[in-house]
């Protein structure tokens, strides 16, 4: 099968990337080395839509911010995503880097980020009474918003699906090639895939697959941030979300609500060269808490609900980049994409889609459908509603993961939905089954069971999350 | 939707035995509401045996001794629904529960016994560093995967924390032919109770290591390696005492927290002790016609204890009732302290007036106290002095408190229950 354009990589950008390229009359194929969308650099992050005062004037991070930015509200809504801008802050503690706070507000001035105000320290309080005692003044800025990584990346992908876009998942490429006809051949592990335009939207893997290519040899650095994640019980216990003044490891650890209402801790900054050392350490952990602390004061650590660690794909030269390779035409690289990726990839999508346009001569289809129905959610429902739900499909009367209070009509329909759950985080991350409290202790055995039901997979065939992530290995000796 | 005097949230042996004394003491509309498919709760996966030693003189297995009580529920006629999750309880103890038949429906009941249980601590509240692979459980999430499911998580086997679920665990695992190769325990002293630990770990010989926390956990997708360190006074890993045991599963039984999502939302007072309402000497909640027993009310070791505290709570909801619903009269109201290594009492206070002729009052101690006295004094006076060999915080204690010594107190202000060296 010979395809017009193969995107590596099912991440956040790939995904904004296939949903762009599905708008036209395009032959395209998102290769996965997962089982599942979202499962690299995009599910393990801060989970926030930044304003863009961070990035450098002119540059492209700073660009795509913004227009990242713009894009959300709508895309949000096209998609029936959540996202909230509750607005951020970056708090400054001592008197004499109040300086730092002009400075970060006239590059946004400059970028473009609307709204930006210089607080005072009574003003600072006022909004967040939990911040520290020493805060001296923050920037404000109102358009910072909170939305949930996995629905945005998942959202997209199945738009893109539902467009034409095919997905390929549990397939690693392997190795790339160019042949006589200037076709690119791409070896995996599922057989060969044969494009004429690649797309490097790998992630932490961007180098790899850039090297396979050209001579012109990048370097990733995995720069790990650990995060804590908080019970919902805290969950306001700020409401914006506050950074510290940023230094040149990034923009510090905050603590920010997420868009589900809970509260998050991080990131942590520390340089590996693992592209899999997703592990947390004591040492990290432990300076979450410190740092976190000097903005925000008696942070309720013992709520803690569960902790993780996120790769940023940091490049030497901290930027986006998005070009075509010098010594590799029709290969397109996107790398590079650390923070603000995530509040970037509407516009890296737009980007990336309009350089093939123009480079393809592609046209726009009549019927693309742009916009995505969600999970119907049961969440905040009154009675009524929920009887003529139940009504209409009893299995939104059966709770499967009581912290969250998801239904296992929700759960069938993310199953069943394009691009479908196939493992317990697949469920997790389209749903919020197990991301509870309780961190699916209660609701494994039961989703298990509807997996089990629903897909025909047997128990030992049912995985956390893909690969050799199996939950359980064989029967019990009791068993005939 | 039929409306009923008392709703009992969760059918597991606390709501199974209020239930039954509520039954037993006059009132016939009572509604039990179990979100599993089957009444008996937790019991339902304890398929070892040492249950109802103190109730029926003999040594059941879970099942059979929530069977005992499932059978007088059926025999009694009592109302019950099953795959229904209770979603909210009003101030004004309206009930809303949900299932696939009934849809979404609102009982506004008399009184309400809250017996929801407990669930236990996971992986992320423990702050354990280190990859998050599937093969990690909590204990009893892995219970029920080898009990109901009949499914084994993995082969060889890593047990962090000894309360008692995960020492039954190890010998469960045993059984099932995996290979148990340590237990380890953050404090210096175990969470479970004696007999279990002689008879899951020393009988096969698994070790515990006290003084021990987990530090690293190994494999990106599946568990490969669990290291242990031993932990210092401190409770923080002292450098260079790791060691790295290869495995594939880790399971924790690292606490128990009483499921009080409900009991909060509907605005019970809770204590920060035990996670738990805070009671009265009726069990009952500072919303009148609440009451709790069993784990949800604090986490008990035996289910025998559950059972007779449940019985006094569907008891005492019944008697509110008869009495017109009324809030609690009396000005002699007794508060009770716990200090001095007790770590709390349940209840907190007590109402002479309203109390039964004898009523035991349950704590738990935060350390380990060899040859000490349980004292209890009333005001300032000592009034009980009983030594013990052994006071430790795995095994909950109790004292009696009898009505006519109460009353015999006129003006007694306080009780105190406290550990002393002599």
């Amino acid at each position: 099968m010979m395809y017009d354009v193969i995107v590596i990589g099912a991440g956040v950008s790939g995904c904004a990337i296939a949903r762009e390229l599905s708008r036209y009359e395009i032959n395209a194929c998102v290769l996965e080395k997962c089982e599942d969308v979202c499962e690299g650099t995009s599910k393990a992050n801060s989970a926030i839509v930044h304003a863009g005062f961070d990035a450098d004037e002119g540059s492209l991070m700073a660009k795509l911010n913004v227009r990242g930015n713009e894009m959300m509200d709508q895309l949000s809504k096209d998609l029936d995503i959540p996202f909230k801008r509750n607005g951020s802050m970056v708090v400054c503690i001592h008197k004499d880097a109040l300086g730092g706070l002009q400075e970060l507000y006239d590059r946004g001035v400059k970028n473009g980020v609307k709204g930006l105000k210089i607080l005072t320290k009574e003003e600072t309080l006022e909004m967040e009474p939990n911040l520290s005692d020493n805060v001296e003044g923050a920037l404000y800025a109102p358009t910072g918003g909170i939305i949930c990584p996995f629905e945005l990346t998942i959202a997209m992908a199945e738009n893109a699906n539902v467009n034409g876009v095919e997905f390929r998942f549990n397939t690693r490429v392997e190795d790339i090639k160019k042949d006589a006809d200037g076709f690119w051949h791409l070896r995996t592990n599922n057989g060969e895939y044969t494009a004429k335009y690649v797309v490097n939207a790998a992630g932490v893997y961007a180098d790899k697959i850039h090297n396979m290519v050209s001579e012109d040899k990048m370097h990733i650095i995995e720069r790990r941030g650990d995060y804590c994640l908080l019970d919902k019980q805290v969950g306001d216990y700020v409401s914006h979300t506050i950074f510290p003044q940023p230094t040149k490891y990034g923009k510090g650890v905050l603590v920010t609500p997420t868009v589900h209402g809970n509260l998050l801790v991080g990131p942590t900054a520390i340089d590996i060269e693992n592209k899999e050392g997703t592990a947390t350490t004591a040492f990290g952990l432990d300076e979450l808490q410190a740092k976190a602390s000097e903005n925000v004061k008696n942070l309720p650590m013992r709520n803690v609900i569960t902790s993780f660690a996120g790769l940023r794909a940091h490049l030497e030269r901290h930027e986006f980049v998005i070009e075509e390779v010098k010594d590799a035409p029709h290969f397109i690289d996107v790398a590079g994409i650390e923070s603000p990726g995530l509040s970037a990839s509407p516009a890296i999508g737009e980007m990336v889609g309009g350089m093939l346009k123009e480079k393809m001569n592609l046209t726009e289809k009549k019927n693309f459908i742009s916009t995505r129905k969600g999970i119907t959610r049961t969440e905040g429902l009154s009675v009524d509603e929920m009887n003529a739900l139940i009504k209409k499909n009893p299995a939104y009367g059966t709770i499967v993961c009581r912290c969250e209070s998801i239904t296992e009509g929700e759960i069938l329909d993310a199953i069943h939905r394009p691009l479908g759950a196939r493992s317990l985080d697949g469920v997790k991350r389209r749903t919020r089954a197990g991301m509870g409290r309780c961190q699916a202790g209660f609701c494994s055995p039961r989703t298990m069971e509807i997996l089990n039901r629903e897909l025909g997979l047997s128990y030992e065939e049912i995985t956390k999350s893909g690969g050799r992530s199996r939950i359980v290995i064989e029967r019990t000796k009791g068993e005939v | 939707m039929k409306t009923y005097d008392i709703v009992i949230v969760g059918g597991g042996p606390a709501g199974l035995a209020a239930a039954v004394a509520a039954k037993e003491a006059g009132n016939d509309s009572i509604l039990i509401l179990e979100r599993d498919h089957e009444l008996g709760g937790i019991l339902n996966q304890c398929i070892h045996n040492g249950f109802g030693l103190h109730t029926f003189k003999e040594e059941l297995t879970g099942p059979e001794y929530a069977y005992r009580f499932i059978k007088q529920v059926l025999d009694l006629g009592i109302e019950y629904k099953l795959n229904t999750m209770v979603m909210d309880i009003a101030k004004d103890k309206t009930v809303t529960a949900m299932n696939r038949e009934d849809g979404m429906f609102q009982i506004p009941a008399k009184a309400v016994i809250l017996a929801m249980g407990c669930r236990e601590r996971p992986r992320g509240a423990l702050n354990i560093p280190g990859y998050r692979p599937a093969g990690i459980f909590s204990a009893g999430t892995a219970q029920r995967l080898v009990n109901i499911e009949g499914y084994m998580p993995g082969r060889e086997v890593v047990i962090l924390g000894s309360g008692d679920i995960g020492l039954i665990m190890a010998r469960r695992m045993t059984l099932e032919g995996a290979k148990v190769k340590v237990v380890a325990e953050l404090m210096p002293y175990s969470g479970g109770l004696k007999r279990n630990i002689v008879q899951c770990l020393d009988d096969y010989g698994i070790p515990l290591k006290l003084s021990h926390t987990v530090v690293d956990i190994e494999g990106k997708e599946h568990v490969t390696a669990v290291t242990i360190a031993e932990v210092g006074p401190d409770r923080k890993p002292i450098p260079g005492t790791e060691e790295r045991y290869t495995c594939d599963t880790l399971l924790l039984s690292c606490g128990l927290i009483p499921e009080n999502e409900l009991s909060r939302a509907a605005g019970v007072n809770m204590s920060p002790v035990t996670s738990g309402p805070v009671v009265n000497e009726s069990l009952e909640t500072n919303i009148p016609g609440v009451f709790a027993c069993g784990n949800v009310l604090h986490v008990h070791d035996l289910v025998d204890y559950v059972s007779e505290e449940a019985k006094r709570a569907g008891q005492n909801a019944v008697k509110y009732i008869n009495d017109g619903c009324k809030e609690a009269e009396g000005d002699n109201i007794i508060e009770l302290v716990a200090t001095e290594g007790a770590r709390y009492t349940v209840p907190s206070t007590i109402n002479v007036g309203r109390m039964d002729d004898l009523l035991t009052v349950r704590f738990r101690v935060g350390d380990v106290y060899k040859n000490s006295f349980v004292s209890v004094y009333f005001d300032d006076e000592r009034v009980m002095h009983n030594q013990k060999r052994i006071i430790a915080p795995g095994e909950m204690e109790q004292i009696l408190l009898r009505k006519s010594q109460l009353q015999e107190h006129a003006g007694l202000k306080k009780i105190t229950v406290k550990i002393e060296k002599e």
